[in-house]
């Protein structure tokens, strides 16, 4: 078989493959605060909050309503945006135009209150949610053997993330987006209600944190801790590839996916460390991320 | 005040001890403080359902000891050794706590008992794993009663390695707890005939276990063992399933799994699983009698740490009885010299040490035919016979052991 | 306002009115010195101490971020740096005599900030932070690494020893006043340095850094310089928390810790000098209550509350709002 640095070209397939599945994820999870802070310049430490509610609530809504894995895609997301919306009109708008570090604060703190409260609901040990059937078993690659259901995640992680990329990006109503945030006076004359725009940025921004969440409640334990650590990873990818940069994020996710999976092979216990290695390295030679525009 | 009242107390206890009489309980009460995470990590196998265990511990007892009254005080130990050492502290030197139970992280149950070994009082140490806490950080003042790294990995260890299970592949978190726990592995696996074949040390949290499965894989080892805890034991539990580790013809062994770990996963997961615990709810009328009335008050099975914390209490109290007295090293001396036998444990003994050491059990997880509702989740496949379970003194570290 | 006057009395009256804030300050000061003193016979010296000891954390932050307007989101890494060093030393070499252990701590959470410093001034805000945040979480790599700090079990019966080889730090009221003296010092230092010239330029780089450049200022200097005193500073508050708990531990190393101190000089009021005493007063002290209290379950939300609470209604913190107040209706 042949090897390099002494790890066998299949298992180093198989890493990389793996690599890029949880990429995919991880750029679903930093689009959300890419957007939210490239449109709002929100700095939303409530994003993994955000990521955990939307896998509570499919597990919830399953266990009490019936709800199934497919209408809990669709239905999650709204819910959760729909709180989203709520919370912008009703506290982050209350600090609109202050310093960026204030949002910081405040939705750490919104964060703290939700997961605090739900701890004492649901206890830690995590939540139980079972595989839908027809995602049950995996086909042989050689390499290795690939779940069905991971193939599942990086094809709608991919397609929501080049989905929103192009909406926000390449369609009017990204452009009014985009003008209406960076200029509201002039959007408000033409009719454009600004604040509802920006309440449902928030609002479909933490709208795909839990669509993230959703894909993750059948594979990880679904608890009321789950976003915290994830956070922090996830916060770390969107500095990589420049805050406020969508496409940049979506990128940044699926390398630093990939750069995380070879860790895992190579040296696995900094594979949680690496992220913050790999950001002290770009910022140092680009100061605005990867793809981020000069301050 | 408090100034006062501490002069007067220690004016009286100096006064008894000078006419010679037994040392007595003091200020009439005894008062016991609960320390444990409520809200965090470690909230479920302990938390503020081991208080409920606590409180019915008390109550079965009468509510009174020995004509003096009980009173509990309780608070969150944050995980944190700083926060959790204010509270002990001034428990212990402004409210004259007799006897300090729960505790879970390491951290935090080191930090307390070196405290109680300065003033003098007595901690029970229930939901920690860490083996280290009678051995190097062994103290007169404490005792460490459910269960440690030690006998979790003989037992799983060498029952899958006599069951065929001869090569191994580790899955360790990444720090002390998991290190002790694989060189526990190791040294077993090695001594039944078997050996380690890779190791993968992951950092502690992990969510994403899908590439350390994934190794264990390709290592082509009989058996994959999780020397870890937790989200992370339960989140590498789900990716092999989903991987089809079992499948494969690869054996999973959870080291360290509580009853509220395997319920969260659920039999279809879990099954097949062997683990090693201290107690389950499920083995005869005395645990099921005991289980129902915690039920009632909980909502929620026991945890082997929510049984010990009630049966350590009830020794505590019958120590506390029988000697008339709340002082820490009479009552330990009381609980070393009395064993155990209620429903948690037979036999149970508490060595020089602070190690209680009593039969543990290896369990295998139902599978979902076997399992009849939510929490009948064990099959005890044998009882690990205490000399068998935990580290001997003859190895033992301990200061308070002559080696 | 719009009568004509005498410059030279305008001059007179600036002077008597600061005279006069200069007595009022002398008075307050005075009077917290005395209860300060006289604390430990009516509170835990422990739970004072620990005070104390976050009270200085938040200062040397308060002088990074309240004062040069700089956000670290890394100061966990300089308070535990300090701790562990110090605790290791003092563990493993007994002719240390206490203070030489602090001040060891200190030196190497100073040699920390200045890499910390060099690799990061050149950021701006966010970047800044994050820089800060990457920079801590690799320093809390090591520490989950290393076999000295004991890992998660922490580093356990670090001696306090003896101060100056002849004080007893044992004794708990010893090591208050120990720690309240150094504590005193450095506040009094950081006020120096806040009212001096160059604090004078830290604040002008705060307002408006291109035209502190523009001035011909070396502001990267400046930043490092600053940087480098907070460090020290905190290093030095977690020198003294392990030798007062005879602890350390990683919860000193978690960037949870960087967030607390984020709060607690929000709470207190940023850019005052009262301010992040108050606030580590008021949050060590809701955190302690709380978690023995009825609601200790709940804990961690209702910090969250107070978060949101604080930066919705009273983003100048406590003290700057009673400032604030006391400006509107006795100034």
């Amino acid at each position: 078989m042949s090897m390099i640095f002494g790890v066998p070209l299949a298992v180093l397939s198989g890493q990389l493959l793996i690599g890029i599945i949880n990429g995919a994820f991880y750029a679903l999870l930093s689009l959300g605060l890419a957007v939210i802070f490239g449109l709002l310049k929100i700095i939303n430490f409530a994003h993994g909050a955000m990521y955990m509610l939307g896998a509570m609530t499919t597990v919830l809504m399953f266990d009490y309503l019936g709800v199934n894995y497919w209408v809990a895609l669709l239905l999650a997301p709204l819910l959760v945006g729909a709180f989203g919306v709520a919370i912008e009109y009703f506290l982050l708008r209350r600090i609109a135009g202050q310093d960026h570090i204030y949002s910081l604060l405040l939705t750490f703190g919104i964060a703290l209150i939700i997961s605090g409260v739900l701890v004492n609901w649901f206890g830690v040990s995590g939540l139980r949610y079972a595989m839908p059937d027809m995602f049950k078993g995996g086909v042989n690659l050689g390499f290795m053997f690939m779940p069905y259901y991971r193939a599942w995640v990086i094809v709608a992680a991919l397609v929501v993330c080049f989905g929103t990329w192009f909406v926000i990006e390449k369609t009017k109503l990204g452009a009014y987006l985009r003008a209406g945030t960076e200029d509201s006076q002039l959007m408000q004359g033409f009719g454009i209600n600004v604040p509802l725009l920006i309440s449902l940025t928030y609002g479909f921004g933490v709208a795909l944190a839990a669509f993230a969440g959703v894909l993750a409640a059948p594979i990880y334990s679904v608890t009321p801790v789950m976003g915290s650590a994830t956070l922090i990873t996830v916060f770390a990818v969107v500095v990589i590839g420049g805050m406020g940069s969508i496409g940049g994020a979506i990128i940044t996710g699926i390398l630093m996916g990939v750069i995380e999976g070879l860790t895992k092979t190579f040296y696995p216990p900094a594979s949680s460390a690496v992220i913050f290695l790999v950001m002290v390295l770009v910022l140092m030679f680009r100061p605005s991320g990867l793809f981020g525009k000069e301050a | 005040m408090t100034m006062m009242k501490k002069l007067l107390t220690s004016a009286v206890a100096s006064a008894m001890m000078a006419s010679g009489a037994q040392a007595a309980i003091s200020n009439d009460t005894v008062k016991i403080g609960y320390l444990a995470d409520m809200s965090g990590t470690y909230r479920d196998l302990a938390g503020p359902n081991g208080l409920k265990a606590l409180e019915m511990a008390i109550a079965d007892f009468g509510g009174q000891v020995n004509g003096a009254k009980i009173e509990v005080v309780s608070a969150d130990d944050r995980n944190s050794p700083d926060t959790s050492s204010s509270t002990v502290r001034r428990w212990v030197e402004n409210e004259d706590v007799d006897l300090v139970a729960g505790m879970v992280a390491s951290s935090v149950s080191i930090a307390v008992s070196k405290i109680l070994e300065e003033n003098d009082r007595l901690g029970i140490i229930s939901g920690s794993a860490a083996s280290s806490i009678t051995n190097e950080h062994c103290t007169p003042n404490h005792i460490h009663y459910v269960y440690d790294t030690y006998p979790l990995a003989n037992g799983t260890a060498s029952a899958v390695v006599k069951e065929g299970g001869k090569t191994w592949y580790m899955l360790t978190a990444d720090y002390a707890f998991g290190h002790a726990l694989e060189g526990d592995v190791t040294r077993v696996v090695e001594a039944n005939g078997g050996e380690i074949v890779g190791t993968v040390r992951h950092p502690f949290p992990t969510q994403d276990f899908s590439s350390f499965i994934l190794q264990a894989q390709a290592s082509g080892a009989d058996v994959i063992g999780l020397a870890n805890a937790g989200a992370d034991t339960t989140n590498a539990i789900t990716t092999a399933s989903e991987f089809g580790v079992t499948q494969s013809g690869q054996t999973l062994a959870a080291l360290l799994l509580f009853l509220t770990d395997v319920h969260a996963l659920g039999a279809q997961t879990a099954q097949g699983i062997q683990l090693t615990t201290g107690w389950y709810w499920d083995m005869n009328d005395e645990t099921r009698e005991w289980s129902d009335r915690f039920m009632e008050e909980t909502g929620v099975r026991p945890t082997m740490v929510h049984a010990g914390i009630y049966s350590s209490t009830m020794q505590y109290l019958n120590a506390v009885d029988a000697t008339g007295s709340d002082d820490a090293q009479t009552v330990r001396k009381q609980m070393m010299d009395t064993p155990i036998n209620d429903m948690f444990a037979k036999n149970g003994k508490i060595r020089v040490d602070g190690r209680m050491v009593h039969d543990m059990y290896l369990a295998e997880v139902k599978t979902p035919a076997e399992s009849k509702n939510e929490w009948d989740l064990y099959k005890i496949l044998r009882t690990i016979p205490a000399e068998e379970s935990y580290r001997p003194l003859s190895e033992s570290k301990c200061k308070l052991v002559n080696n | 306002m719009n009568q004509p006057v005498n410059s030279a009395d305008i001059h007179k009256a600036i002077v008597e009115e600061q005279a006069a804030q200069d007595r009022k300050k002398m008075m307050l000061n005075g009077v917290l010195l005395l209860i300060l003193l006289a604390a430990p016979f009516m509170i835990y010296p422990v739970f004072l101490m620990k005070i104390l000891c976050f009270a200085l954390f938040a200062v040397a932050f308060n002088l990074l971020f309240g004062f040069t307007g700089l956000l670290s989101f890394g100061h966990a890494a300089f308070l535990a740096t300090g701790g562990y060093t110090t605790g290791y030393l003092l563990s493993n070499y007994s002719g240390l005599t206490t203070e030489m252990g602090i001040i060891a701590g200190t030196l190497a959470a100073t040699l920390l900030g200045t890499g910390f410093a060099l690799l990061s001034i050149r950021r701006q805000g966010i970047y800044f932070a994050m820089v800060t945040l990457a920079l801590a979480q690799l320093v809390f790599f090591f520490f989950v690494q290393s076999e000295f700090t004991g890992g998660e079990d922490g580093m356990h019966g670090i001696p306090r020893g003896e101060l100056l080889g002849f004080i007893n730090l044992e004794d708990n009221l010893n090591m208050y006043y120990f720690v309240l003296v150094v504590f005193i010092a450095c506040y009094l230092l950081v006020q120096r340095i806040v009212n001096s010239p160059y604090g004078q330029v830290l604040k002008a780089i705060k307002q408006n850094e291109p035209r502190a450049v523009s001035l011909g200022y070396n502001v990267d200097r400046y930043k490092v310089l600053a940087f480098v005193i907070s460090a020290a500073l905190a290093g030095l508050a977690g020198s003294m928390k392990s030798v007062v708990f005879q602890l350390a531990s990683l919860n000193d190393a978690h960037w949870h810790m960087s967030g607390e101190v984020i709060l607690m000089t929000l709470v207190g009021g940023m850019g005052t000098l009262l301010g992040p005493v108050v606030g580590a007063t008021f949050v060590v002290n809701i955190e302690y209550q709380l978690s023995q209290g009825a609601l200790r379950d709940w804990v961690d939300p209702i910090l969250g509350g107070i978060f949101v609470l604080t930066v919705l209604a009273f983003r100048s913190g406590i003290v700057g709002e009673i400032q604030k107040f006391v400006k509107k209706n006795l100034g």
